[in-house]
């Protein structure tokens, strides 16, 4: 990351939702920048709060009942404490989103055309005609053939792929800033998955916007995105450029992920190491590191003691939130990355860095 | 906890569970018979496409799977890869017979099942079990675990002492991982990993000669997914079980597959074991297949990908002769007039291609081969 003044600034976020058994913490103070014109990817199973929090950013999670605190700051103005008519001319104008599905985020009944002449009218105090000829252009942008033609369609008429591509030309109506992926392609086949990104990315190129592209595929992200954020339980563990998040993990649960998939030009002899145990429920999240039950590493008093958030020793731009010692976890992701086992690793190294 | 190895043919997977095996040894189960445990001939199934209400007229049909031939050797594990809609699903439904074949044959350990009925195809189904995708609605919410696993010997009319089913639930229970004493809980207190297990244990009940494993991980979340995939792997070692694994992730078949079958709009594109098809794919849709697979490797970061254009035609009115043809970057003008069989391409896969790829090609298109 450079000194560039963030577009996008979460600070201290929290989100959570009243519910009958009792109160779920979906997103635990989280903070991020998002730089212009680069990518972030942003990580975590279903549960870690990573959709939630992208969606406060647009004020879509307020009508839910959620009680939310700390600032996300856009365009010098708080998102958080915006007024709803203030922060409808940001949504959608100068901030997009892309949703997981294709089919239930187009309306069945109204054609293509019509949904995105409405998508550029909502901003922009144009004739019909030229909002329609705006439509078509998009269509054409986002590589879809014929548009003259296939603007008065219907989405049924459109394949899985090609209604993901109108979804994008949707949301580039009005030349947002800041594009939200939340799961693009998750829905989508690995051929027609690798045009939509393939697509993102050139956009990209051409109008110099900032993605947030959401997932829980370690491939997308390591393709897509400039800089990674790893979330778990509703926090962010992990904070790093691409190269370092796959190069130089600090975080056990990252290291859990990178070695729990399975690789293309992986050897098949290779057994995965699955982490142990499963997510945790947001209503009691875990006393501590959140992570704690599940971590092969924890110490007592982990299960007291909050991690925060912190740059690693030599990297500034590197944050990780973990109690384990910087030269203990160095010492760990090597022995891991040569394939030793957790507990192989644990025995060799010991948590405090001296040699056991 | 229940006693190790109650009835005759369970006893194989006695000890503890979950734990991973270790790496390279298949046991091998007794004097395995010779021959291929299926195999599988001009398998084709169609689907009529109707018109009109009361007097319904067939306007067409959905080729699903559209001539389909192989062999699934004891004790391996074949992978049946491809998008949407190219017939992984309907073939694996036709090897349990839930499907009916429009035409072709499938022959599993020696005798022709494909028309099988009553009696006779009860007991076939014995040796064939499935996992399916959706751990959350394949499993009956109002029953008990116990009774969910325990159903495969009601409906066979096997154990039928109250004492003999619960032991063995509960030892199956054991060996995919579960904890025995939850035998009495509901699918709704388990998670989806666990569920996952839950339809394994079910699946296994009956000691099956063939699993067929329909996307059982694509459901679950990475870290969920790697612990099913070394459950159904180490399961597979010990058991010498032959399984049929349905996946549309590419990594995950390599991870699970000792053999792999790339499926295009009901056909057969290629087949190979999973070295050879993985380290020097010849037809070009896997190829496209394989340099689409987004890779956790940065250092492919902003490389170039080669993208596979257009999208699959519909299986309703499929392109002639060879399926690939509109799609395909190395089309000629033969590749639409002469379908290519499947034949051996001189580097260990079976591939239908006029014009196999070569390694050149393979690096252009950014697929790491040859390893």
């Amino acid at each position: 990351m450079s000194a560039a003044e963030p577009l996008l600034r979460v600070e201290d976020l929290h989100v959570e939702f009243p519910t009958e058994d009792g109160l779920v913490h979906a997103v635990d103070g989280i903070t991020y920048q998002v730089l212009p014109g680069r990518t972030l990817g942003i990580v975590g199973e279903s549960g870690s709060g990573k959709t939630v929090s992208s969606l406060t950013t647009l004020g879509l999670t307020r009508r839910q009942g959620a009680r939310i605190s700390g600032r996300i700051m856009f365009g010098g103005q708080d998102l958080v404490t915006l007024p709803e008519d203030q922060l409808r001319a940001i949504r959608g104008n100068e901030i997009a989103m892309v949703f997981q599905d294709p089919l239930s985020s187009l309306h069945p009944l109204y054609k293509v055309g019509k949904q995105l002449i409405e998508a550029v009218r909502a901003h922009r105090d144009v004739s019909k005609a030229v909002a329609r000829a705006r439509a078509v252009e998009l269509l054409g942008l986002v590589g879809i053939p014929d548009p003259a033609n296939r603007v008065d369609q219907f989405p049924h008429e459109f394949s899985g792929g090609m209604r993901q591509r109108v979804m994008i030309a949707m949301a580039l109506a009005n030349e947002p800033k800041l594009l939200i992926a939340d799961e693009p392609t998750t829905a989508l086949d690995v051929t027609v998955q690798a045009q939509i990104l393939a697509l993102m990315e050139r956009l990209q190129r051409e109008l110099g916007m900032a993605i947030v592209i959401i997932t829980h595929d370690l491939g997308v992200v390591a393709e897509m995105a400039d800089d990674i954020a790893v979330m778990y339980a509703g926090r962010i563990v992990e904070t790093a450029s691409t190269t370092q998040v796959f190069g130089a993990p600090e975080h056990p649960y990252t290291w859990g992920l990178l070695r729990s998939i399975p690789r293309l030009d992986g050897s098949r002899h290779d057994d995965l190491v699955p982490i142990p145990g499963t997510p945790p429920s947001l209503i009691n999240p875990p006393s501590g590191c959140h992570f704690h039950p599940r971590c092969p590493y924890a110490q007592p008093d982990h299960a007291r003691i909050d991690p925060a958030l912190q740059a690693v020793e030599d990297d500034p731009d590197h944050h990780v939130a973990c109690l384990l010692d910087s030269r203990a976890r160095k010492e760990l992701w090597g022995r891991l990355s040569s394939g030793d086992t957790p507990e192989q690793a644990l025995a060799a190294v010991g948590t405090t860095g001296e040699p056991a | 906890m229940s006693e190790q190895g109650a009835t005759g043919a369970a006893s194989a997977f006695g000890e503890g569970a979950g734990a991973a095996a270790p790496a390279g040894q298949a046991p091998q189960q007794g004097e395995a018979p010779a021959g291929p445990l299926v195999r599988v001939v001009g398998l084709v199934k169609h689907f009529p496409i109707t018109r009109g209400i009361i007097f319904q007229k067939k306007v067409g049909a959905v080729r699903a799977v559209d001539g389909v031939s192989f062999e699934i050797r004891r004790g391996e594990t074949l992978g049946l890869v491809g998008e949407t809609g190219c017939g992984k699903s309907t073939t694996a439904r036709m090897l349990t017979r839930l499907l009916d074949a429009t035409a072709g044959e499938i022959d599993f350990d020696g005798s022709d099942i494909t028309r099988l009925k009553g009696a006779a195809l009860k007991a076939v189904r014995r040796e064939v079990q499935m996992i399916f995708q959706d751990p959350y609605s394949s499993l009956n919410p109002r029953k008990t675990i116990g009774s969910i696993i325990g159903e495969p010997f009601a409906i066979h009319g096997m154990l039928k002492e109250k004492g003999d089913r619960k032991r063995e639930v509960q030892r199956l229970m054991e060996t995919v991982g579960l904890n025995p004493e939850h035998y009495n809980r509901y699918p709704h207190e388990f998670s989806g990993g666990q569920r996952q297990r839950i339809g394994v244990a079910r699946a296994l009940a009956l000691s099956p000669k063939l699993l067929i494993a329909d996307e059982p991980v694509s459901a679950l979340d990475v870290s969920i997914q790697a612990q099913v995939l070394n459950l159904l792997r180490d399961l597979q070692r010990r058991l010498g079980l032959t399984v049929v694994f349905i996946a549309h992730d590419l990594s995950v078949v390599r991870h699970m597959c000792d053999r792999v079958a790339v499926m295009y709009l009901g056909k057969v594109v290629e087949i190979g074991s999973g070295d050879d098809l993985y380290g020097f794919p010849r037809h070009p849709y896997t190829a496209a297949l394989l340099a689409a697979v987004p890779q956790a490797d940065p250092t492919r970061h902003g490389e170039a990908r080669r993208v596979l254009g257009g999208d699959v035609p519909s299986p309703a009115n499929p392109p002639s002769a060879c399926r690939f043809h509109t799609r395909c970057p190395k089309a000629q003008e033969i590749c639409s007039q002469q379908e290519p069989m499947l034949e051996d391409k001189g580097s260990g896969t079976l591939a239908a291609c006029h014009f196999p790829m070569s390694r050149e090609e393979l690096a252009a298109m950014g697929v790491r081969s040859g390893a």
